[in-house]
């Protein structure tokens, strides 16, 4: 039957019933997914409040400056008199304020630390002016701030006026947590990061060895400090620029100015810088002042644990600053440990795994030293090393080592690689200018670590090359190679880099640092030149096998001053690069994790399908229980119902038989139940109650017993793009039956489509399509076979042919069920018809019993009303009926027909038609007569 | 005699007769024939004289190199190859190949015609599971073969290079490649899993194919926002593109670890659920 379109739709559309049990379901995978998913983000209870407030303290090398500074005070709920907790100093870096390191603030608040954040004197709403972490100005406002912190009921004391603090803080806060550790007996831990351990020796570096006075001026990074306080206002350029290890600048405090030329530095502070920003050589008074601002400097008097944390991506403050600090602390036999990571100054916060790492590092230190609680740490070194670009993202990824013991830059092992090339002639160009680029200040992680965009000047640097290395070479330290150069004024300002060289020629220089040397009192020829020892940045880096190594020296770099003379010098470079190694043990990631995971996953899912398949097999082996009793019976159905999950009941109960050598007609109109009858039949669809017996076995869907009944139910299933042939064959193949079972010949003949066999099924009519159906039901001579409107667009010859065959199918024990809303195919295809309406049962029997010669007659007269008269008269009718104008229905009882017509017609009555009336018919529409709705309508 | 004496529930519908009855099928022959079709096509497109001046303005980032690379030798070739294909063409063929399955049966009604032979109704999904799946593997090997075939006929075989970890040998690199194929092949189980179980739900294929690959897209937007944070290592393609950690040196392991454990997940619970429905499921198209 074909469906209406909103039909269709509704068919094609997923069914979406709701019931109680669905609900149900639904909510339960509803409630666990907001519940997985809420628990991933939902933010953790804070178990702090904040303080703000504005501090004042005296300070200045007599002690009587007032200085306001503005603090944030976090302070643990569970914090009181009774229940002291430690506190925690925590400093910004330069051009910061105290809001820069909120979310480590929160964190250490978190875990039961009261934290102190203040902006530092000369930044944002802070008073006073900027004094480089000046011992009478910064580090004797912090002194005050712990005095501060020693009146606070709710903070641990170890003595009167002796807080249990911490100083944390990176850079410019790593450097006063230095300074103030040393100037203040009182603080019991540090925890200094990318910090320097002589200013003098960071701004005006020589890797030759010789003194910050003739060092190198690093103008770059200088010019970016001094612009960044100079303003009070522009820090957000260095801040933004270092990845927050200096600090994301704020507006300038209100009301706060400073002069044009000196902004918020204080004036010897700003005088240092315009001098040796102007000569690129420094004043003895810069020196002694970058000298006071030095750990250096007074780097015995430190006691308190230190836990140094350096990064490799740092051209300000490189790895050799905390190596010093390390080393100097680790004299006064203080416990130190380093950790290296991959950002710094240029390279921001490093991955995710070293944040964690160095996370996890502060927080076991402070547990331990200040908490006192916790494991104690270990004084292991821990590094770690770019290993490639995250592919899922754009950040990098590294992988972390440890080593039992610190090695220093000069590393646990050496590695002896040679380099070699002529000496080379190259230029120094006048003002500096054409200049290489190695690193961009602040932003050179892009630049340098990342791409590796390096720029040397072509006649302004020598390349010395070594061989392709036979194997992979990691380097964990500060490289050394022996440089020669001769200069005609006798002096020379070089550049010398350490290149990793792929083997496609692609230049990269680890992250992009630089080792500039001064070399004074040289020859002007290169034979008598005297070999100097160049110590290279310190890197941590694998040179792959069959890369090549290459030595630069280089005669100027944007980054730093050189002399403005234009000069010719002569570079060489003698013997072997000094490559140091620290092997250490790979610090497992928490991520490893997941491949257990994975494979536990793995297992479950090996597991879960094995068994899913032994438990089907084992099903479909299991032997149906037969009710002995119907073994010879086509088919019985017993108190079938079948109710939709909306509620629909398409059959209340149904019960027939179908016995051998019958053809069964299931008779109803439309929607009476009998295509929901048939699929549960076919074990298509699942009935609510009772059940159906093939051949005495339980029919369920996929049952065995199915395979002795062949089908065509609602329409017939074709693949288009195939012949009907082709779909035959491979139907057939598909019950996995040997071919010579399926009886192809006899069904192609029932079938009758000649050469039309060959062609693709989309090209049928529907009637060819529906031949061929029965056809492929035919397939094998089932012994049942169920045929839903099989005359369903055939013409009728062939309605007549398809009677006959049917018939003659009906034998040697095989049997048939067809359905039909047609009374006539029915009467004239059927020895037996069960008739249903509105899902019941109406009416069952053989056709000869129900169908056949009605004792009532219809009757179309001239005058109806005197043929009833004479009808009446007549005595041997039993009742009338009229039925229409013209009509009569006349229950004869016996009397013959031609005996009534010729009483009309002598009473002279027009008699038009004689119309005998059948059992089923009357039956039929006795039983659905008027009500002519279908039973899906009801 | 209670049934037939040659009738074997587990001899019915085999997956050879699946294997046929989808090979006669024209949108098999032609997602098929396209994955042929694409590395040449491709390979055409990169013959052609480039009339845009070859600077390096535009594309930035690092994978962006794997174009320029492109035609640097047949496995660089074959990489980039599936670098394109795989965030949306292999997507719709494995949609294609799991979501027609079952749903353009029922909309022919052949479907009801196997279920009356009968074929249990897990092993008829399980065959078909085992050809889609058995296609849409095809599919992917031929994109591969054709196109290592072809870039090495026209551009060698050199070692794969990629500016991020050197060049690779050419061994380790088509062991590479196979690798990511295979991830590739784990990750895309979401996809199927998806398209499966619509197929089982509607009668529609079009709509079973075309809701696997909307869900899909709508997982990739929601993927780009950031604020949505933990929650989008819970979206099916959130591991997507783990494989370019294949691309490393030394190989990136832990996203490919976490896509594959998601690419297993989903794909189980949607495989999952197909059967459950399908099992207790009124056949009434």
């Amino acid at each position: 039957m074909p469906s209406s379109s909103p039909t269709r739709l509704r068919r094609a559309l997923p069914r979406v019933r709701v019931t109680r049990r669905r609900v149900t379901a639904g909510a339960v995978v509803l409630v666990v997914l907001v519940g997985l998913v809420g628990w991933a983000v939902w933010p953790a209870p804070v178990t702090y409040r904040v303080e703000d407030r504005m501090i004042q303290v005296k300070t200045g090398p007599a002690g009587d400056r007032s200085v306001t500074l503005d603090t944030r005070l976090y302070v643990p709920k569970a914090a009181d008199a009774a229940h002291p907790v430690p506190a925690v100093l925590l400093a910004h870096g330069f051009g910061g304020t105290k809001l820069d390191s909120a979310s480590d603030a929160e964190a250490l608040a978190s875990r039961g630390y009261e934290v102190l954040a203040w902006t530092a004197e000369g930044f944002g709403r802070s008073t006073g002016q900027i004094h480089l972490d000046s011992p009478d100005w910064e580090v004797k406002d912090a002194k005050d701030l712990v005095d501060w912190l020693a009146r606070r009921p709710e903070v641990s004391k170890d003595g009167p006026a002796d807080p249990r603090v911490a100083v944390v803080g990176g850079s410019y806060g790593g450097g006063l947590s230095l300074l103030l550790a040393a100037y203040d007996q009182r603080v019991d831990a540090i925890v200094p990061s990318i910090t320097w351990n002589d200013l003098a020796r960071s701004f005006l570096p020589d890797a030759g060895g010789g003194g910050p006075a003739t060092g190198v001026f690093k103008k770059q990074w200088a010019g970016l400090f001094f612009g960044s306080g100079g303003s009070g206002g522009s820090g957000g350029t260095l801040g933004a620029a270092a990845g927050g290890a200096l600090g994301g600048g704020t507006g300038a405090g209100a009301g706060v100015s400073g002069s044009a030329q000196c902004g918020r530095f204080a004036v010897d502070v700003c005088q240092a810088y315009l001098s040796m920003a102007t000569t690129g050589r420094p004043t003895a008074q810069a020196l002694d002042l970058l000298r006071r601002s030095s750990p250096a400097s007074v780097i015995d008097r430190i006691k308190a644990p230190t836990l140094l944390i350096q990064g490799e991506a740092d051209s300000l403050f490189p790895l050799s600053e905390a190596d010093a600090n390390a080393k100097g602390i680790a004299a006064n036999g203080t416990p130190v440990r380093v950790a290296w990571f991959t950002g710094g100054h240029d390279g921001g916060q490093g991955p995710q795994s070293d944040q964690d790492r160095t996370r996890f590092l502060t927080a076991q230190w402070l547990d331990y030293y200040l908490a006192r609680k916790g494991p104690k740490p270990g004084t292991s070194f821990t590094y770690s090393r770019i290993t490639g670009i995250d592919a899922s993202g754009d950040g990098l990824v590294a992988a972390g080592f440890d080593v039992a013991d610190y090695p220093g830059t000069t590393g646990a092992g050496q590695a002896q690689v040679p380099v070699a090339g002529p000496a080379q002639q190259i230029a120094n160009p006048p003002n500096g200018t054409p200049a290489a680029v190695s690193s961009l200040a602040g932003v050179g992680g892009a630049l340098g670590a990342a791409s590796g965009v390096t720029l040397e000047v072509p006649g302004q640097h020598a390349d010395f090359y070594s061989e392709p290395l036979s194997r992979a070479t990691d380097v964990t330290g500060a490289p050394t190679i022996q440089v020669e150069a001769a200069s005609p004024t006798g002096e020379a300002v070089l550049f010398v880099k350490l290149y990793d060289i792929d083997a496609n020629g692609q230049a990269t220089l680890p992250n992009g640092l630089v080792a500039p040397v001064r070399l004074t009192g040289l020859p002007t020829s290169i034979d008598g030149a005297t070999p100097v020892t160049v110590t290279l940045p310190a890197i941590v880096r694998r040179f792959e096998q069959g890369h090549r190594l290459r030595i630069t020296v280089a005669t100027s770099d944007q980054a730093y001053s050189t002399p403005a003379t234009p000069t010719v010098y002569t570079v060489a470079v003698r013997g072997p690069v000094t490559l140091p190694s620290a092997p250490g043990t790979p610090i497992q990631t928490p991520s490893v994790i997941w491949r257990y995971v994975l494979a536990g996953l793995v297992v479950v899912l090996v597991i879960a399908v094995g068994a899913a398949v032994i438990v089907g097999r084992r099903r479909l082996r299991r032997r149906v229980k037969t009710e002995e009793g119907y073994v010879q019976t086509p088919l019985v159905v017993r108190g079938l119902r079948k109710e939709y999950a909306d509620g629909f009941v398409a059959v209340s109960k149904v019960d027939f038989v179908v016995a051998r050598n019958t053809v069964v007609g299931l008779l109803g109109p439309n929607g009476a139940g009998k295509t929901t009858t048939l699929r549960v039949l076919m074990g298509l669809t699942y009935p609510t109650a009772g059940d159906v017996l093939v051949f005495g076995q339980p029919l369920k869907p996929g049952a065995p017993v199915l395979s002795r009944v062949g089908a065509l139910v609602e329409g017939p299933g074709f693949l288009p793009h195939l012949s009907g042939y082709a779909n035959l064959q491979l139907y057939w193949k598909a019950t996995g039956r040997p071919a010579d079972e399926a009886r192809f010949d006899e069904a192609l003949d029932i079938a009758g489509l000649g050469d039309a066999v060959y062609r693709k099924v989309k090209t049928y009519s529907h009637g060819m399509k529906q031949r061929l159906a029965i056809a492929q039901a035919m397939l094998g001579l089932p012994e049942l076979l169920v045929l839903d409107e099989p005359t369903d667009g055939l013409d009728p010859p062939q309605i007549a042919e398809m009677r006959r065959v049917l018939r003659r199918y009906a034998t040697d024990g095989r049997a048939v069920l067809v359905s039909s809303h047609l009374l006539a195919e029915v009467e004239q295809t059927c020895t037996d018809v069960v008739v249903m309406h509105k899902g019941q049962i109406v009416a069952a029997g053989p056709v000869a019993d129900i169908v056949g010669d009605s004792p009532t007659v219809q009757l179309d007269v001239s005058d109806v009303d005197l043929a009833g008269e004479v009808l009446g008269k007549l005595g041997v009718v039993r009742s009338v009926a009229s039925s229409g104008a013209n009509g009569l229905v006349v229950d004869l009882d016996g009397t013959p027909r031609a005996e009534v017509v010729a009483a009309l017609v002598n009473a002279g009555i027009g008699v038009d038609r004689v119309v005998p009336r059948r059992r089923l018919e009357d039956a039929f529409l006795a039983l659905v007569g008027g009500d002519t709705k279908a039973s899906g309508e009801r | 005699m209670t049934v037939i004496e040659s009738y074997r529930p587990t001899r019915t519908f085999t997956f050879a007769t699946e294997f046929r009855r989808q090979a006669s099928r024209r949108r098999t022959q032609l997602a098929l024939g396209f994955m042929v079709v694409l590395p040449l096509i491709i390979l055409i497109a990169f013959e052609l004289p480039s009339s845009d001046n070859r600077g390096n303005g535009g594309r930035r980032g690092s994978f962006s190199s794997l174009v320029d690379l492109a035609t640097a030798g047949g496995l660089n070739f074959a990489l980039f190859t599936v670098f394109v294909s795989a965030s949306f063409l292999l997507i719709v063929v494995v949609a294609l190949f799991h979501g027609d399955t079952v749903a353009s049966e029922a909309s022919w009604g052949s479907l009801r015609y196997l279920l009356a032979i009968p074929v249990p109704r897990g092993r008829l999904l399980g065959v078909k599971l085992a050809v889609s799946l058995a296609y849409s593997a095809l599919a992917m090997v031929l994109l591969l073969a054709t196109a290592l075939a072809a870039g090495t006929a026209r551009y060698g075989w050199h070692p794969l290079r990629s500016t991020i970890a050197g060049d690779i040998p050419s061994g380790d690199a088509l062991l590479r490649l196979l690798g990511i194929m295979g991830y590739l092949a784990v990750s895309l189980l979401v996809v199927a899993g998806l398209a499966f179980l619509l197929s089982v739900t509607t009668d529609a294929p079009l709509g079973a194919v075309g809701g696997a690959v909307l869900l899909q897209i709508l997982s990739s937007i929601l993927d780009q926002i950031t604020a949505l944070g933990a929650i989008r290592s819970f979206l099916p393609s959130h591991f997507a593109e783990a494989w370019l950690g294949l691309l490393s040196t030394p190989i990136q392991t832990d996203n490919l670890v976490r896509g594959c454990i998601s690419g297993l997940a989903y794909g189980a619970v949607f495989f999952g659920l197909a059967w459950w429905r399908f099992l207790r499921k009124d056949v009434v198209s």
